[in-house]
């Protein structure tokens, strides 16, 4: 098997030989918070779930949807069937895959199936969106902190996030 | 992506991270992190691989359970395929990573970004 992907190092000398200034400085913190699962205080078959994905989800049903200048933070109810939904993400290696099947970047089938199967208590009723941000400083101050709050509203136990 | 993961952990969620870019989100520091050395775009399976994508769901939800320390990295068992030629590939001039189009709209953002950070404003 070969070595994974050095995606700091590649996109630093991609952007450089494409004539670009200072390079990105990736986020990087020297703790980790933690919160041990046991604090959740209950089983895994008990707990309702959350999830978060960068995959610009939209509805097809609904049409073409206009991009957010501000591009906050949005959210969808998980009940809407997966062939309703589709990215509109373009940040993906597109040579190599496709974002065609939800569930390979957003697992609301199988969540589904492990909540009626009792290996999960629940999905949470709508998952969120987050864009891949520039500024770390609105994603820390602005997107993580709204997640925060809807999944507090909709008393999520514990969280899955998949980054396309 | 890492940010909110770490947002939520320190406010008693515990989180799990499914992805595919092993180095950016270890270099950021997540909680539990479950690793597929896939194309960027499945973090949790291959496309239309059912029990690929069961397994990979399975795993991370194991490890939100069993973690018992922070930063910690499960990497998937499944492999992409016996040809690993698309990493070679990957941010090359013969393959760039966005099309014109998505280029345009980044480039946008980042102007609009430094504006506002050249006046303050953020």
């Amino acid at each position: 098997m070969s070595p994974h992907v050095r995606y700091i190092d590649k996109t630093r000398a991609y952007y450089e030989a494409e004539g670009y200034g200072k390079p990105y400085e990736w986020a990087h913190f020297d703790d980790i918070p933690f919160t041990p699962f046991a604090a959740v205080g209950k089983p895994l078959s008990e707990c309702r779930v959350g999830v978060v994905t960068t995959s610009d989800m939209a509805r097809r049903s609904l049409g073409p949807v206009p991009d957010d200048p501000k591009r906050l933070v949005y959210s969808l109810s998980t009940d809407i069937p997966v062939d309703d939904l589709y990215s509109r993400k373009s940040a993906y290696d597109r040579y190599a895959t496709t974002l065609e099947h939800v569930d390979s970047y957003l697992p609301l089938t199988h969540l589904h199936h492990f909540a009626a199967e009792g290996r999960i208590g629940a999905v949470a009723p709508r998952f969120q969106m987050i864009y891949s941000e520039y500024s770390q400083r609105k994603t820390l101050s602005v997107d993580a902190p709204e997640i925060l709050k809807q999944m507090r509203k909709d008393r999520v136990d514990v969280a899955v996030l998949a980054a396309v | 992506m890492s940010l909110a993961a770490r947002h939520l952990e320190a406010h008693g969620i515990p989180t799990v991270v499914f992805g595919c870019a092993r180095d950016i989100v270890e270099h950021c520091g997540v909680p539990r992190f479950v690793f597929s050395d896939f194309p960027l775009g499945n973090p949790t399976g291959r496309p239309y691989d059912i029990e690929m994508q069961r397994g990979i769901l399975s795993l991370g939800l194991g490890l939100l359970v069993d973690a018992i320390a922070p930063g910690t990295t499960v990497v998937s068992p499944y492999e992409w395929s016996a040809d690993h030629s698309w990493k070679d590939k990957v941010f090359s001039k013969e393959q760039p990573f966005l099309d014109p189009e998505a280029t345009r709209k980044w480039l946008e953002r980042k102007d609009a970004y430094r504006a506002l950070k050249s006046t303050g404003k953020i």
